[in-house]
This record gives structure tokens, sequence and C-alpha cells, in this order.
């Protein structure tokens, strides 16, 4: 092991320029795939923003006994779909009304009875703020007897669901063809690194050596570069987001989980692609 | 020891390079492998190593019947043979010292006796001074000295030597011969391709000689010969 660790470090004394090459070209790979990443998380976090704004709201039945509402509001919150359930009274509605509402106000003011019912606001669990569960819900909605009518932004949801899915798909398939892209440039690196050394992979099979030998240090080596890559990677793909926060936008960067994801996913590029590129050298010999 | 039987070499373009070649090497010999360029020297060598297999026939090498062989085997029959390569075969970011040690680590043997037996073989060959040289710092006769020591550092069974002399002037070719016939005293068997008649005339051991492929003569099977039929 101890010997694997010092040829694989080696190498990258022996041919520091190729080394850094290699670790250069996976880390700007590596950055596209950061950068797009760093769009889809940020247009995920806005369509989770927007969805924020799913609401079913329960009018009630005037005269509906406060006992029975609050009894029902316990049993609504405690949905699985659910994350809060509110009472809005007659007053608070109409409370509401005048400080949001403020070209009404003198309407509002002169008005001898409120005219506004009270109601049920109910707020989904961020994962189920799509149109079939909040059609089931306010279906049950509709199945408590005080309740006069539920309303929710039908059309909106609908749009919200769309969007989420042209989305996602977009975001696989483009996701998925800069990651591709980024496998063969760093599988093309680290061919290179291993050509370098064809003739070196020869005499240690001539001397002696057992395939896996040869290999360990290369898989080492690959694994380190994709390693330090990713990890360049992660640092450029911090700096592009600190710039566009600092003038563009509010942006939110990678999860600790996805920067870990995006150093792992060089590190098996880098693992594998030596994998495969002394595999294929070690046929020969 | 090493042992062909009626082997035949064909390469995909080209024709025969080896046509129903037989012969046996015991233990301990020391065998000169003569015959023009082209004759199939090399070969017979890449063939006793593995490299190349034979396309049909029956070669054993050190109890490997090297048709039956697996890949996993290769590596420790190669462990029993020390090869001397005709261009020298030195990785040229190595010291001399590393190049030897190179082929001991390469096996897994303990670390802690490493440098020891690195410096012993060097000492062996005459280079113990040279040790920290890289191969562009060395004459050709030095880097040949060093892959020699290379070849010994495992203790082999054979040495295999393709035109250890080939490339070098009288003075260094008496010196590595000597150095060839020193290992072989000590009960090392040596192989030495070469076209040197002059070198083969001097010493008295076993010759085979091929042509086109064919073995011409065997000095251990044949009637000796007198000079004038000699090439
Ligand atoms: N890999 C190969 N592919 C095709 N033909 C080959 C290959 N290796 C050797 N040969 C042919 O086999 C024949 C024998 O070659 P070999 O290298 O054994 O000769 P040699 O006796 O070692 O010659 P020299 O003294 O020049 O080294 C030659 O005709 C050569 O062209
Ligand atoms: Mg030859």
């Amino acid at each position: 092991m101890n010997l694997v660790i010092r040829e694989a470090l080696l190498a990258f004394r022996r041919a520091p320029l190729l080394s850094a090459l290699s670790v250069t070209t996976i880390a700007f790979s590596l950055f596209v795939v950061g950068l797009f990443g760093l769009v889809a998380v940020n247009l995920q976090q806005a369509l989770r923003d927007v969805a924020e704004r799913v609401e079913i709201v329960a009018y009630l039945l005037p005269g509906a006994p406060i006992e029975t509402i609050t009894l029902a509001q316990k049993d609504i919150e405690a949905f699985p779909e659910v994350q809060a359930a509110s009472y809005v009274s007659e007053d608070q509605a109409l409370q509401r009304a005048r400080t949001e509402l403020v070209e009404f106000r003198d309407v509002l003011q002169e008005l001898e009875r409120n005219p506004l019912p009270a109601s049920i606001e109910v707020k989904l669990k961020p994962r189920f703020r799509d149109v079939g569960h909040v059609n089931d819900v306010a279906e049950r909605l509709r199945g408590f007897g005080f309740v006069d009518d539920v309303r929710f932004g039908r059309d909106w949801v609908e749009k919200l669901d769309r969007l989420r899915q042209i989305a996602a798909a977009v975001g696989l398939v483009v996701g998925a063809a800069f990651a591709v892209v980024a496998i063969i440039i760093i599988g093309t690196t680290i061919r290179m690194a291993v050509l370098q050394r064809s003739r070196e992979i020869v005499i240690m099979r001539l001397v002696g050596a057992t395939d896996g030998f040869v290999r360990r240090p290369f898989l080492l080596q690959g694994a380190l570069k994709g390693m330090l890559g990713g990890l360049v990677a992660v640092a450029l793909s911090y700096g592009a987001y600190a710039l566009i926060n600092r003038w563009l936008i509010h942006a939110s960067f990678f999860s600790q989980e996805q920067a870990v994801a995006i150093v792992g996913f060089g590190m098996l590029i880098g693992f594998f692609g030596s994998a495969a590129s002394v595999g294929r050298h070690l046929r020969k010999v | 020891m090493i042992k062909f039987t009626n082997v035949f070499k064909a390469f995909p373009k080209g024709g025969l390079a080896l046509k129903d070649v037989s012969f046996h090497i015991a233990k301990g010999e020391f065998v000169f492998l003569t015959g023009h360029s082209g004759a199939g020297k090399s070969t017979v060598l890449k063939l006793i190593y593995a490299e190349q297999p034979a396309t049909s026939g029956e070669v054993r090498v050190s109890g490997f019947n090297l048709a039956e062989a697996r890949r996993k085997d290769i590596p420790m029959l190669r462990r029993r043979l020390g090869i001397v390569f005709q261009d020298f075969r030195l990785l040229e970011d190595r010291t001399a010292e590393e190049n030897v040690a190179f082929a001991l680590e390469v096996t897994g043997a303990r670390r802690a006796s490493t440098p020891a037996r690195v410096m012993r073989v060097l000492t062996q060959v005459g280079l113990a001074a040279k040790a920290q040289a890289y191969p562009r710092e060395l004459s050709g006769g030095e880097q040949q000295r060093v892959a020699i020591a290379r070849a010994l550092v495992n203790e082999p069974t054979v040495l295999l030597a393709d035109e250890p002399t080939g490339n070098l002037d009288e003075r260094a070719t008496r010196g590595v011969f000597q150095l060839l016939r020193d290992i072989n005293a000590s009960g090392t068997a040596v192989v030495m391709a070469t076209h040197d008649l002059d070198l083969v005339r001097q010493a008295p051991y076993r010759v085979i000689e091929l042509q086109e492929g064919a073995l011409m003569y065997d000095s251990a099977v044949d009637e000796p010969r007198d000079e004038a039929a000699s090439p």
C-alpha cells in the first residue's frame, strides 16, 4: 500500500506539468457542470418560493360554532399533506382587508355589517404542493358540514406544475449532456496521463508486475486528480456564486451534500477513467 | 528448465518466424543463440518470457506450459527469469538504483531488504559508484550493466539476454560477456542471443543456430563443425 501511494505521488512529481494540466482540465469540466448545477439549484429554489404561496382557503358558513371549528382545524392539521391550518375569523378578515386594500378603506370603513366570511387557510407541506394533492385536500375540506366553499388558484397551481415538469426535464437532459461531456474530456485527460507512461507499464509487466500492481497507482492517482479537480471546481463555482450574488441577484449556493457530490463525481470519473485506460493498455502487453 | 517441442511461430503479417524448433536447455547451462538478423533469435526469447504465444508446439519454462498458463501466471513466470533487452528498456526518469529497485518492488518483495539487495547487484556489475546516475548520464555499456543488474536482482534461475553486446565496443563487450560468465558460474542458466561469432568461438559453450526460423545446428546434439563450415 505504502508503495502504491509513493508511486502515485511520484507521478505528480515526475510529470508536474501534465498532472497540473489534468487537474485543471478536470476542474474546468466540472466547473461547467457546477455552473449548470448552480442554475438548477437556484431555479429550484425560485420554484419552491413560488410554491410557498400555494394555499387552500375554506370559507365557512356564518354561525358555525367556534368549538366545532377548532376541532375541525385539529383534524385538518392531522392530514398527512397539511403543514398548517389557521383559522381567520370574520373580524380578522375585515382587519386584513382594511390594511391590504387601502384604496377601499373608505368603503370598508362605512360598512354596517361585516360581509366577509370566516375561513380556514390551509398550507400544504412542500412536497404536496401540486395539482393532484391540492385537489385531494380541497375535496376533503368540502366534506366538512360548515364549509361553504373551497378556493385555490387552480390555473395557477396547474401552471406551476407544468413549469416544474419542464424545469426537471430540461435540467435532466442538459445536466446529463454536460456530465457526459465532462466524462469524455476527463477520460481523455486521464488517458493521456496513462499513455505518457505506457513504456513504463510495458516494462513493469516484463519484470514481473501483476496487473493489479500496475493498475493500483494509476487508480489512486486518477482518483486524486479527480478529487483535486472537483475541489477546484467547487471553489470556482463559489467564486461565480459570490460574484452573481454581489452584482446581480440574490442566489443560493450548493448544499454541503451537493458540493461533496461534485467532488465525488470527479473522483469517480478519475478512478474509472484510469481503470478503463490502464485496462486497455494492459490487454496489449 | 526450458523446453521447445516442435514450436512454430507465425506473425499475422509476415511469414513463419519459427519453423518446427525443438531444444531443451538444462539448469545452469550457458547457451548461445545465434543466426543472421531476422533468423528468429528474439522471437525464441519472446516465446520464453511469454510476450508472444507459440502458434503451435509446446513451450515449457520452469514448470509452466505456456500454452496453458493463465494471464495471472505470467508475472510469476517472469519473476523467475531475468530479462536483458537489446534496447535496455530502462526507465529514463529513474536513477540506476531506482531502476533496479523497481524490478524488486514490483514483485512485492519486502522493502527493508531492498536497498541492500540493489547495492549488491550494482556492485556485482561494477556500477555501485553510479547508483545515483540517470540512464542519460550513463554510457551504453553502463546502461547495459544496469539492465543486467535489474535482471539479476530477483535472483532468477535463467537469464535471457538479447544481444547484450550489440551496441558495445570490444572492451565493453568483453566486460559484459565476462559478467554473464560469472553469473553463469554462480549457477544461473544464461541464454544469450548474439551474432558476434568471435564471442561464440571464444567460449566453450553450447551453440544453437537458427536460420530463417529453422533450427540449423545445436552443438549439444549435432556433430561439432569445423571452423570453415560455420557462417
Ligand atoms: N511482431 C511481429 N510482427 C510481424 N513479424 C515479426 C514480428 N516480430 C518479428 N517478426 C518477424 O519475425 C522474424 C524473426 O524476427 P526476430 O526479431 O526473431 O529476428 P532476430 O533473429 O532477433 O533478428 P535480429 O538479429 O535482427 O534481432 C523476422 O522476419 C521479423 O520480421
Ligand atoms: Mg533480435
